[in-house]
C-alpha cells in the first residue's frame, strides 16, 4: 500500500528533530490560545494528515501570480510542491493535459470533498455567456463554481481574482469579475497584488498547512499579517518624506540621492502591502528602492485611480493626521498645502475606504 | 475530404477527431483539435485561442506614459517585454530619445527575461514532453552520475546526490499524492530516454526551479520587482549614483556587483546544465524530426537589442531582422511596420467582425468587434463545445499575415534568419550543435530544432547580458550616469496628433505595438504578438498558421494520450494571454454583445 507522507514525515526528513517538532506544536498551540492538550492534538494531526490537496485554476489573467509563486525563496517552491501541499491541478505546470487533466478535478471533488484548497488566479468574464474564457469547451466560470462548491477554503491570488485587475479596468469589455462576486458561500482569502510577493503567497499557503486554520483577515478579506500597513508606513525613504526631500524630476540630483518619490506619483501612502518590509525576490529591492513610485497594484481598482505619475493630492478621500492621536479627514487641497509645508506632516491618514460587500470574516 | 492549402499542406478532416483542451504547461488557454487517419497520423489540425481580455480597449483615453504598465499585464511570463515595446512605441510617436545607459539597462532587462524565460520553458513547461519522471525511479544513481559527468563538469553530479534525489522522488510517488505529475503520460512509447537520463533531467528540473528565481533579481535591482518590473517613457526609473551622497538609494557599486554575480552564475548554469541536457536529450530523439511546419518555409523576426540607443535599424540590432518566404534562404526581405501593405490582420476564422472580411487591416487601422459563433459543422452548444468547425470562425486569435503570408516567429525563426544572413553569432553555434548531434541542417526545421534554437539563444542572451552590463559600467566610468531624458516628459511638449510603433523580439518571437496619440491621450492602441502569429487560425485564402502547420503529418502512438501534440505545441512556448489582445475602433460596442 502506498505510504502517505505526512507533515511530520516531511519536517523530520528535512532534519527537524522529534524534540523540536513537539516544541513547535506547544508554541503554536500557545500562540493560538489553546491549552497543553491542544498541542498533543495538533501533533497527532500533523503526524497523520496527508498533504493538503490544492487545485489551482486560471481564468482571465497573465500568469504573473504563478510566476511570482515560483520565485519564493523561503520556502523554496520545490519544497512547497513536493512536501507541503499536493498541487494536484495547476494548468501552468501540470504534466497532464486534456481529458486526463479534467479527470483530476472530478476525482478531487469526490475524494477530498470539503478538504481541498481552491486557489484561483485570474477571474471569470461574464459577458458572451462566459465564453471570453473557455476551458475544456465550457465557460471558465462554470468550472470555477463547480470546483468551489466542494472546497474547504478558497484563495484569490492576485489583483485579478481579488478585485478584477487590468481586464476589469474601464470599460471592462468582457465583464471580468472578481471571484467573490460569483462564489458567495465560502470563505475567500484575498491575496492581492499584481502579482503578490512570492513569500507572501507561500506564507499564506504554509500558514494554513502549518496552523490548520485560515490566517486572520481584515475587513476586505486580506491576511492582516501582510496587508494591514501601508507601504509608506515602513518605507525606508519615509525620512525624506518627513524632511520634505523629494524627487522633482526623473534622474535629478534628488533621485540619485534616493529621496522620496511622492511627487512623482508614488502610491505608497495609500497602498496596503508588504513591499517595503518583505521586499521582492528574496528581499533584493522593491519598486521605490529601484527609483519608481509604487503604482498601488494591490489596491482595488488601482488602474482607474488616475495616471500613475499624478501625485496623490489629486485623489479624493485622501487625508492626513497631524499626530497619532488626532484623527480626521482633511480636504484634498489642504493636503497639498500640508505637503508643501512638509515639516508638519508626520503621517498620512488611512484613506477612507468605501464600505464594500467584500467585508467578510473567514 | 482533402484540401490543399496555398502554403503547401494537405488537409483531410475525414478521420477520427482528437481534442486536447485544456492544453496545459502553457501561458493562458488553448484548445487543439486534430483529425488522424487510420494509422493515427495527423491529417488536419485546428488551433483555438480560448480567451480574450481586451486590454487595448481599456487603454483608450489613458495617459500614454501609463501604457507600459497596462500592456505589461498582457503577460506575466514574458514580463517586461510588452512594457519595453510600449515605451518604444510611445517614444517613437512622441519623438523622445533615451540616454545610452537607459538603452543598456533596457537591454539587460530584456536579455534577463530571455535567459529566464527560455530556461523555465525548457525545464518546467517542455521537458516533461521528453522526460519520463516515473522511469527515473528505476535509474541506477551511479550510472546517472557517470552520464552527468560525461557531459558536463557541473559539480552536483555525485552518485550520492542522485541517490538522495531518487529516494525523495520515490517517497513522493509512494505517498500516492503525485501533485503536478498526476495523470500524465508516463510510460508512453514516445518517451525514448534511458532511466539515467530521466533521473538526471528530473534533478535539473528541480535545480532550475531553484535557480530561475536568482536570474530575475536583475529585474528587481533595475526595476524594483519581478514579475512586472517598472519602466519609464524616456529612459529607466532607476538612477545611478555609484559613490556620491545617497548612493545607497540608487544603482551603486553593491548593486552592480550583484548583477555581475547573477550574470556569471547564469552563464554557468546555461552552459553547464541547460545546453548539455539539451544535447543529451536531443541525441535520443534525433530520429523524431516532426513538427517543422512553417519553419522550413516562412519565418519572420523584427530584430531587437539595439547596440546603441535610439537606432532601431537592422544594422544596429543584435538579433536578426527580416522575413524569409517559401524556404528561400538566399533572400531575407526587409520589414516596415508603418507600411499598411505589410502587416495585416484577418478575422475570417476569428470570433470578430470586419465590414469586409476578405481583406486584412493594418494595426493602426485595426477593428475588433467580437462576434462569437460556432460554424454549422460544430458539435455541442455555444457554451459546451465538443468539436469546432474550422471552416467557420473558431478562435479568439486573429490571423496576422506578412504580405499575405503566414509566418513562424520565435527563437527558431531568429536563428534561421541569422543563419541565412551568415551572422557568425547564430550560424556557428548552430553548426556546432548540428555536428555534435550528427544531423543535417534540415533537422533544424522541426520541433526539436525549435527547442534547440531556444537553448542556443539562451546562451547567446546570457553572454550579451555581460556585454551590456560591462558597457553600462564603462559609460558610468566615462562620466555619464544619466538614465532618463525628461525633455518631453510633460504632455505640453507633445504634438497634438502623433502615431508610432515599437517592436521587440519577445522570448516567443516578434512583438509590436502600434499607438495613436491625440490631445495627450491614447486614441488607438494595437498589439500584434508572437502567439498571434504562431497560433493564428486560417486566413481567407486558407493558409494555416504555424501551430497547425507544425502538427501536420505527425504520427501519434496513442491518440488517447497525444504526447506528440503537446511536445510540438510546447516547442513554440505558447502564450495565449498575449495572443488574444486586440482592440476595437469602438470599444464600447463590446459591452453590448448579447449574452447567450
Amino acid at each position: 500500500m502506498a505510504a502517505i507522507e505526512t507533515f511530520y514525515d516531511v519536517i523530520r526528513r528535512q532534519g527537524v528533530t522529534r524534540r523540536s517538532f513537539t516544541k513547535f506544536c506547544s508554541l503554536t498551540a500557545a500562540s493560538l490560545g489553546m491549552g497543553s492538550t491542544a498541542a498533543a492534538t495538533m501533533a497527532r494531526a500533523l503526524e497523520t494528515n496527508p498533504r493538503v490537496p490544492v487545485i489551482w485554476m486560471h481564468g482571465l489573467e497573465c500568469t504573473c501570480c504563478s510566476e511570482s509563486f515560483i520565485r519564493s525563496a523561503h520556502p523554496l517552491v520545490k519544497d512547497v510542491v513536493l512536501s507541503m501541499i499536493s498541487l494536484d491541478y495547476d494548468d501552468t505546470i501540470m504534466a497532464a493535459a486534456g481529458h486526463q487533466a479534467e479527470e483530476i478535478l472530478a476525482e478531487t471533488k469526490e475524494k477530498y470533498k470539503g478538504k481541498y484548497i481552491l486557489a484561483v488566479e485570474g477571474n471569470p468574464p461574464l459577458n458572451e455567456g462566459g465564453m471570453f474564457c473557455i476551458d475544456g469547451g465550457k465557460p471558465f466560470v462554470e468550472k470555477l463554481k463547480w470546483m468551489a462548491a466542494d472546497a474547504s477554503a478558497i484563495i484569490a491570488w492576485g489583483s485579478c481574482a481579488s478585485w478584477g485587475c487590468v481586464q476589469a479596468a474601464k470599460p471592462n469589455p468582457t465583464q471580468a469579475t472578481p471571484i467573490d462576486k460569483v462564489i458567495l458561500d465560502k470563505p475567500i482569502i484575498k491575496v492581492p497584488g499584481c502579482p503578490p510577493i512570492a513569500e507572501v503567497m507561500t506564507g499564506v499557503i504554509t500558514f494554513i498547512t502549518t496552523f490548520g486554520r485560515l490566517p486572520e483577515l481584515d475587513r476586505q478579506g486580506r491576511p492582516k499579517m501582510f496587508y494591514s500597513q501601508r507601504i509608506h508606513d515602513k518605507c525606508y525613504r519615509r525620512g525624506h518624506f518627513d524632511a520634505g526631500q523629494f524627487v522633482e524630476e526623473w534622474d535629478d540630483e534628488n533621485a540619485r540621492k534616493g529621496y522620496c518619490l511622492y511627487k512623482m506619483g508614488c502610491k505608497g501612502p495609500t497602498t496596503y502591502n508588504a513591499c517595503s518590509t518583505v521586499r521582492w525576490n528574496g528581499g533584493v529591492s522593491f519598486p521605490i528602492q529601484s527609483g519608481h513610485g509604487c503604482i498601488g497594484c494591490s489596491e482595488e481598482g488601482f488602474w482607474d485611480k488616475g495616471p500613475f505619475y499624478e501625485r496623490l493630492t489629486n485623489i479624493k478621500r485622501f487625508g492626513i493626521e497631524h499626530n497619532a492621536d488626532e484623527i480626521g479627514l482633511t480636504a484634498a487641497g489642504v493636503v497639498g498645502a500640508g505637503v508643501a509645508a512638509h515639516a508638519a506632516v508626520t503621517a498620512i491618514k488611512r484613506i477612507a475606504t468605501k464600505p464594500s460587500d467584500t467585508d467578510r470574516k473567514a | 475530404m482533402g484540401i490543399e492549402t496555398p502554403n503547401g499542406f494537405s488537409l483531410d478532416n475525414s478521420g477520427k477527431r482528437v481534442v486536447v483542451d485544456p492544453v496545459t504547461r502553457i501561458e493562458g488557454h488553448l484548445r487543439v483539435e486534430v483529425n488522424v487517419d487510420k494509422d493515427n497520423v495527423i491529417r488536419n489540425a485546428v488551433s483555438t485561442g480560448t480567451m480574450w481580455r481586451g486590454i487595448e480597449v481599456i487603454l483608450r483615453g489613458r495617459d500614454p506614459r501609463d501604457a507600459w504598465a497596462f500592456t505589461q499585464r498582457i503577460c506575466g511570463v514574458c514580463t517586461g517585454t510588452h512594457a519595453l515595446t510600449s515605451v518604444r512605441a510611445v517614444e517613437n510617436a512622441l519623438g523622445i530619445t533615451i540616454p545610452e545607459n537607459a538603452n543598456s539597462i533596457r537591454n539587460i532587462m530584456q536579455l534577463t527575461l530571455q535567459v529566464h524565460d527560455h530556461l523555465v520553458h525548457f525545464y518546467h513547461l517542455h521537458a516533461l514532453d521528453w522526460v519520463d519522471v516515473v522511469s527515473a525511479l528505476s535509474a541506477d544513481p551511479k550510472a546517472t552520475s557517470t552520464l552527468a559527468q560525461s557531459i558536463s563538469d557541473w559539480p552536483l553530479s555525485s552518485p550520492g546526490y542522485f541517490k538522495d534525489l531518487q529516494i525523495r522522488l520515490k517517497k513522493f510517488v509512494e505517498s500516492g499524492q503525485l501533485g503536478p505529475f498526476k495523470n500524465a503520460y508516463w510510460g508512453h512509447p514516445a518517451y525514448k530516454l534511458p532511466p539515467e537520463a530521466n533521473l538526471m533531467a528530473v534533478a535539473h528540473y528541480l535545480e532550475a526551479l531553484d535557480f530561475q528565481k536568482e536570474i530575475v533579481k536583475i529585474h528587481t535591482i533595475y526595476g524594483g520587482k519581478n514579475p512586472h518590473p517598472n519602466w519609464l517613457v524616456g529612459g529607466v526609473p532607476c538612477a545611478i549614483n555609484v559613490d556620491g551622497t545617497g548612493a545607497v538609494g540608487a544603482i551603486n557599486m553593491e548593486r552592480l556587483n550583484e548583477v555581475n554575480s547573477i550574470i556569471d552564475r547564469s552563464i554557468e548554469f546555461v552552459e553547464k546544465v541547460y545546453l548539455p541536457d539539451l544535447a543529451a536529450i536531443a541525441s535520443f530523439y534525433k530520429d523524431w524530426l516532426y513538427g517543422g511546419g512553417l519553419s522550413g518555409k516562412s519565418v519572420m523576426s523584427y530584430g531587437d537589442i539595439p547596440e546603441h540607443a535610439n537606432d532601431y535599424s537592422a544594422k544596429n540590432l543584435l538579433l536578426p531582422r527580416g522575413v524569409i518566404l517559401n524556404g528561400n534562404l538566399s533572400e531575407v526581405l526587409p520589414i516596415d511596420h508603418g507600411d499598411p501593405e505589410q502587416i495585416q490582420e484577418f478575422v475570417t476564422h476569428s470570433w470578430y467582425k470586419y465590414p469586409d472580411e476578405t481583406k486584412g487591416l493594418h494595426p493602426w487601422d485595426g477593428v475588433t468587434e467580437p462576434n462569437y459563433k460556432l460554424g454549422p459543422a460544430a458539435k455541442g452548444t455555444p457554451t459546451n463545445i465538443q468539436e469546432l468547425d474550422e471552416n467557420a470562425k473558431y478562435s479568439w486569435i486573429k490571423s496576422p499575415r506578412w504580405r499575405g503570408n503566414a509566418v513562424e516567429v520565435g527563437p527558431l525563426a531568429r536563428y534561421i534568419i541569422g543563419y541565412a544572413q551568415g551572422n557568425p553569432e547564430f550560424k556557428e553555434p548552430t553548426e556546432r550543435l548540428l555536428k555534435t548531434l550528427d544531423v543535417p541542417v534540415t533537422a533544424l526545421f522541426s520541433t526539436l530544432g525549435r527547442t534547440a534554437a531556444r537553448a542556443l539563444e539562451c546562451q547567446w542572451a546570457a553572454h550579451k547580458l555581460k556585454h551590456f552590463q560591462d558597457k553600462l559600467i564603462a559609460t558610468i566610468k566615462a562620466g555619464d550616469s544619466s538614465t532618463a531624458n525628461v525633455d518631453k516628459w510633460k504632455p505640453e511638449a507633445w504634438p497634438k496628433d502623433a502615431k508610432g510603433y515599437g517592436f521587440t523580439e519577445a522570448p516567443r518571437g516578434a512583438l509590436a505595438h502600434w499607438i495613436k496619440v491625440k490631445d495627450g491621450k491614447i486614441d488607438n492602441y494595437q498589439c500584434v504578438v508572437p502567439t498571434t502569429w504562431n497560433g493564428s487560425p486560417r486566413d481567407p485564402k486558407g493558409n494555416i498558421g504555424a501551430f497547425e502547420a507544425a502538427l501536420m503529418d505527425t504520427p501519434l502512438a496513442d491518440p488517447q494520450k497525444p504526447l506528440e501534440i503537446l511536445r510540438t505545441l510546447h516547442s513554440f512556448d505558447p502564450c495565449l494571454a498575449c495572443s488574444t489582445h486586440v482592440m476595437s475602433e469602438d470599444g464600447q460596442e463590446m459591452t453590448k454583445i448579447d449574452v447567450r
